[in-house]
């Protein structure tokens, strides 16, 4: 979707201001937020890309207004009420009053948590061949899909060189909306700075996103 | 495809205007902590959570997870020829071999900054960051001034962290849109022949490995 959260080119936010000595939460909620996710996402309540989703969609002036971790706690409450595992009555009530929901891993553990500190894994068998090899000039198609995607909107239409192949992996258009993996080749794509910002701009930069085939045609 | 309707949603009609740019305002706290100790107590009676596995995540990111995982890498593989060509072929894979050094997920691409070429990583769509490598991303790294100029005008988000680097110089912007993720392999600075790897991991900050800083100098203050 066309939102907020796809802020690569965008004008006006001002200066990134690094905080000297910043702490790793600034408030203690935030590491409770930090770690509710990731242990439900283990538990089986949600796969990453739905938890991007709805933060993503988020309405716009909530998720420009909100501080990383209240988007993180917004996008939540919505997925888990939204999926059923909690309830409006229990969040207004501040306590379980329906029977849970049974989560695909089970509840979330102390031994679980080791589990949770590798990343998971998003290589898959490839069903087909890949279409494009390192060296090959690619489009990143003018697409506009409704829900989530990974692709910016920046790169749209303009042409890139693939510059690395990445195998197959989950594609997160389609898991995002619980459609399942629906595995794709994934590659490195690197566009020169003007094509993408206009001849006047530094010809010293080149971009690169990592483009799942479905976003690309030759060029 | 149906979905939810944020908009209209009654978790968000908690949200009244004098919440906005006030994160750190005391009302907006206290709401915020009410909200999340709430959501927390139903997850536990619910049992869809240990709270001590919380904590022990939390703890985790707090003691062990840091960017001391990925200057330890850095310095080896500024010390270790056939490391450092294992490291730029498979980051995965050479990270896994360095037993002390935090396990390391799929898809670890480590990049080379050279007197030529600059690398520098975002992520404009979230907050994809090396968490592996290099812990919890800093809150700049996720704010939209970051992710919105990262890919527009690198040179002038570097100045921001007043970094300048020559006007020759190529700057490649890594945007993290996939499970791929990105640790930049920083230059080995001058005037450090014969140091030992745990020594040199002292050089290595945080910002060198996203590619908006440089190594700290022999000698400068830490």
């Amino acid at each position: 979707m066309n939102g907020v959260h796809d802020m690569g080119g965008m004008d006006g936010f001002g200066k990134v201001e690094p905080e000297p000595n910043e702490p790793m939460f600034h408030a203690d909620w935030e590491a409770r937020v930090m770690a509710m996710v990731r242990a439900m996402g283990a538990a089986g309540a949600f796969n990453i890309d739905t938890s991007r989703y709805y933060r993503e969609t988020l309405p716009p002036h909530v998720y420009l207004a909100s501080s990383y971790y209240k988007k993180w706690l917004l996008g939540l409450e919505e997925l888990l009420l939204e999926k059923g595992f909690i309830a409006k009555e229990e969040v207004a009530a501040g306590h379980a009053v329906q029977p849970p929901k049974p989560l695909k891993h089970g509840k979330f553990a102390l031994d679980d948590v080791e589990r949770v500190m590798v990343r998971g894994k998003f290589g898959r068998a490839a069903s087909a061949p890949a279409k494009f090899k390192p060296g090959d000039k690619v489009r990143a198609k003018n697409i506009h899909p409704l829900t989530h995607t990974r692709l910016p909107r920046y790169v749209r239409g303009h042409v890139g060189v693939v510059e690395r192949d990445h195998g197959c992996h989950v594609f997160p258009d389609s898991a995002a909306m619980e459609a399942g993996e629906n595995p794709q080749w994934l590659y490195t794509v690197v566009f020169a700075g003007p094509e993408l910002w206009g001849p006047e701009s530094d010809p010293t930069v080149k971009i690169s996103v990592d483009a799942f085939e479905p976003y690309l045609e030759p060029a | 495809m149906p979905r939810h309707t944020p908009a209209s949603s009654p978790i968000f009609t908690a949200m009244s205007d004098h919440d906005h740019h006030h994160d750190h305002d005391h009302s907006e706290l206290s709401e915020t902590e009410l909200r999340v100790r709430a959501l927390e107590t139903i997850l536990t009676e619910k049992g869809y959570v240990e709270p001590a596995a919380l904590d022990a995540i939390i703890q985790a990111y707090e003691t062990r997870i840091g960017p001391h995982n990925g200057a330890q890498v850095v310095a080896k593989a500024w010390t270790d020829p056939a490391f450092k060509k294992a490291l730029l072929e498979d980051g995965t894979k050479a990270v896994g071999t360095l037993g002390h050094v935090s396990r390391v997920g799929d898809h670890l691409v480590v990049v080379e900054n050279t007197p030529d070429r600059h690398n520098m990583v975002v992520c404009t769509l979230c907050s994809c960051y090396p968490w592996e490598m290099l812990g919890l991303p800093p809150v700049w790294y996720k704010a939209a001034p970051y992710r919105s100029r990262a890919v527009k005008d690198p040179r002038g988000v570097l100045a921001d962290f007043g970094v300048t680097l020559p006007k020759e110089t190529e700057i490649r912007v890594w945007d993290s849109t996939a499970e791929t993720r990105f640790l930049v392999l920083p230059m080995r600075p001058e005037g450090t022949e014969g140091w030992s790897e745990a020594q040199l991991a002292d050089l290595v900050t945080r910002d060198s490995m996203i590619g908006t800083g440089f190594p700290k100098e022999p000698g400068a203050p830490s």
